[in-house]
């Protein structure tokens, strides 16, 4: 089939040496430094902040959000973390989380606004989104290494990349289901684009946007196990550990701490869409 | 002045609306446009103009156009060409800020499933219009309050939609296009959604606030009865065109063509009312044995140009015209020979809906006798509002 050679690999090598890096190095430098700041903040927060403090703070919102029965989840997966020797490493990882999760938000709302209000905009970002959920991570893995160094920092890239879409799509989905009687009502009645969006729109949509966010949340935690690749810390690198080292037990027991963290952090979010 | 004027408003849906005016302006037929470009001709050249205060109804089928058309008037669809006036500016070349005060200022509107906010409260859905237009919350939320006690809500203030009866919800939606103080309601098909009942009650608190708010109002609507009752004048729709603009008698009387004489035919009321039910006693009747001069007396008193001659019996025996009478006391003749006895004689229990036709030809009222015997007439006048008021009203009236 090869009726003609297509030199991507030595293309996009090119591209990313003589380009790419020199020119913009000193940009993904700055970005770099300052996510690396951020990430590490949340992450020293919650390793310095007395543990039985933040199982206090926990337990309540899974109580306030969910009920009972996650308050005492919460607790015994807490005390399993702990008993495990896992808890810093878990901290790590839900810093992670939070962080990209943040950004994703940040940045998916507001485009799945956008796709939702504009058609043209619509059909670019769509099969973006396509490509970002269907392209194997660890092809952006690479790239995310090479402009963001080791570490958190990447890994908060890459399950940026990985996580954002639902956040869009459940945002575009959210608007775009608001009965059309509605929006016309408003319309009807002098509502300005801005007046329409944030009265009647986004109100109406956001069961759906928190539904997005829930999705992912639980993306990122998922990432978890990849990220530990480029060096993040956390739960995935225990994991990671005990995959290299063929160590059943170890792997096991990072793979529980992450079981725990997913169940707690997906019935809050749940338990938030219901409260709304 | 007029509030509302529409001239030679078009709505083209499809790729390529201009060339579809064109077509149209060429003289293509709609079917055509659609069969051969894909393009529909949802309003095709519609003109008409609605007075202040006035209660303009459009009635059309589906598919007619008309959602369509109310839609063009406050531009919550773009029309293709002409133009809409509201209080004589142009809707159609505002810029977006004046369209925006111009639908915040002047246009109210109600929508045929409510259209209501289902996150707010009642009283928050209808302060909506205000509170967008920057107006404090506390003054909002006391003209909210004045409109929502006009349409009898009061004490559902704090329920939400939801928890509201369609009838209910649908004066919320009434209030909230009232709330807003606007001179004009735009309403398309407020009253469809609702059973009935509710909507009988609904078309008669409409009439009451019409009366005391003095609102002009477009009204769209599918069925004719509403149209006639509510309408002070009433334009009918076909594919998108206008076929006829006119009173409610006036379109009873004179259908402009088949399509609008296929509906009044349908006019519900008639196939139950009958003569007996519409009849008045007439005004006066005289004896065939007193003269001439007492007939056109009584017709001055009356002040009639016509009068029933009936026998000592009350036996029918033929109208009377004043010329006639006055004739006939000049040269001296005998009543009945100048009686018009060609009058239209009606049993009472002919439907009212076979009365229209002869209603329309006759030149007098109708009579209608039972045996012989003269029971009352039945005016022009009585046959339309039977048509239009229905059973209970002409009975209790």
């Amino acid at each position: 089939m090869n009726y003609f050679t297509l030199p991507i690999e030595e293309w996009t090598n090119r591209f990313v040496d003589d380009w790419l890096l020199p020119v913009t190095g000193d940009f993904f430098d700055s970005i770099s430094d300052n996510l690396r700041t951020f990430v590490d903040g949340v992450t020293n927060l919650l390793i310095v902040a007395p543990p039985e403090l933040l199982v206090l703070i926990l337990v309540l919102i899974a109580w306030k959000f969910s009920g009972k029965g996650l308050a005492l989840f919460a607790l015994l997966g807490s005390l399993y973390l702990g008993s495990v020797g896992l808890w810093e490493a878990a901290m790590q990882t839900v810093a992670i989380v939070i962080v990209s999760t943040l950004i994703s938000v940040i940045i998916g709302i507001p485009v799945g606004i956008l796709a939702a209000t504009n058609k043209t905009m619509a059909s670019i970002i769509r099969p973006i989104l396509d490509f970002m959920q269907t392209l194997p991570s660890f092809v952006y893995l690479i790239p995310a290494i090479l402009l963001f160094g080791l570490g958190n920092v990447p890994a908060v890239i890459a399950t940026f990349v990985f996580a954002t879409p639902p956040a869009v799509r459940m945002t575009t989905l959210g608007i775009l289901q608001v009965p059309a009687d509605v929006v016309e009502a408003s319309k009807a009645f002098g509502s300005t684009k801005w007046q329409l969006l944030y009265k009647v729109q986004l109100p109406l949509a956001m069961p759906s946007i928190m539904a997005g966010i829930n999705q992912t949340m639980m993306l990122a935690l998922s990432m978890a196990v990849i990220a530990s690749m480029i060096g993040a810390p956390g739960l995935g690198s225990v994991v990671l550990e005990g995959i290299s080292t063929v160590n059943v037990g170890l792997g096991l027991t990072g793979g529980l701490g992450i079981v725990v963290l997913a169940i707690v952090m997906d019935r809050i979010t749940q338990g938030l869409v219901r409260n709304k | 002045m007029n509030k509302i004027e529409v001239n030679n408003l078009t709505k083209i849906f499809g790729s390529n609306p201009q060339q579809g005016l064109k077509r149209l302006l060429n003289g293509d037929q709609k079917e055509d446009i659609l069969a051969e470009t894909g393009m529909t001709v949802g309003v095709n050249k519609a003109s008409f103009s609605v007075e202040a205060g006035e209660f303009f109804v459009i009635m059309g089928l589906s598919g007619s156009g008309k959602s369509t058309l109310i839609r063009l008037v406050n531009r919550l669809i773009e029309p293709t060409s002409g133009e809409v006036l509201i209080d004589g500016q142009n809707i159609v070349e505002m810029g977006k800020n004046e369209l925006i005060e111009t639908r915040r200022k002047k246009l109210g509107m109600v929508f045929q499933q409510f259209g209501l906010f289902p996150h707010r409260t009642v009283l928050q859905n209808v302060a909506y219009g205000l509170e967008i237009q920057g107006v404090k919350k506390e003054e909002r939320n006391s003209r909210a309050q004045k409109s929502i006690e006009d349409v009898g809500l009061q004490g559902y203030e704090q329920s939400y939609p939801k928890e509201l009866s369609g009838g209910m919800q649908q004066r919320v939606g009434l209030a909230r296009a009232l709330a807003n103080d606007s001179d004009i309601l735009l309403m398309d098909e407020a009253f469809s959604a609702l059973d009935p009942l509710i909507r009988k009650e609904m078309q008669d608190e409409l009439l009451n606030l019409q009366n005391k708010l003095g609102k002009t109002i477009l009204f769209i609507t599918h069925d004719l009865d509403e149209a006639l009752k509510l309408g002070d004048r009433i334009a009918i729709m076909k594919n998108g065109e206008i076929v006829q603009v006119g009173t409610a008698d006036e379109i009873l009387e004179n259908p402009a063509n088949e399509y609008v004489s296929n509906f009044v035919k349908d006019v519900d009321r008639s196939k139950v009312l009958m003569a007996s039910h519409v009849m008045k006693k007439p005004a006066v009747h005289m004896m065939d044995k007193s003269g001439a001069l007492a007939a056109v007396r009584k017709m001055e008193d009356a002040g009639a140009s016509s009068i029933f001659v009936v026998d000592k019996e009350n036996n029918f025996k033929g109208l009377l015209t004043i010329d006639n009478a006055i004739n006939a006391y000049k040269k001296e003749l005998a009543i009945d020979t100048v009686l018009i006895e060609d009058i239209h004689e009606i049993s009472p229990d002919t439907p009212l809906n076979d009365l229209f036709g002869v209603a329309v030809e006759a030149k007098y009222p109708l009579a209608v006798v039972e045996n012989g015997k003269l029971l009352g007439i039945v005016s022009r006048v009585s046959i339309l509002s039977g048509l239009v008021l229905g059973k209970e009203e002409v009975a209790t009236s």
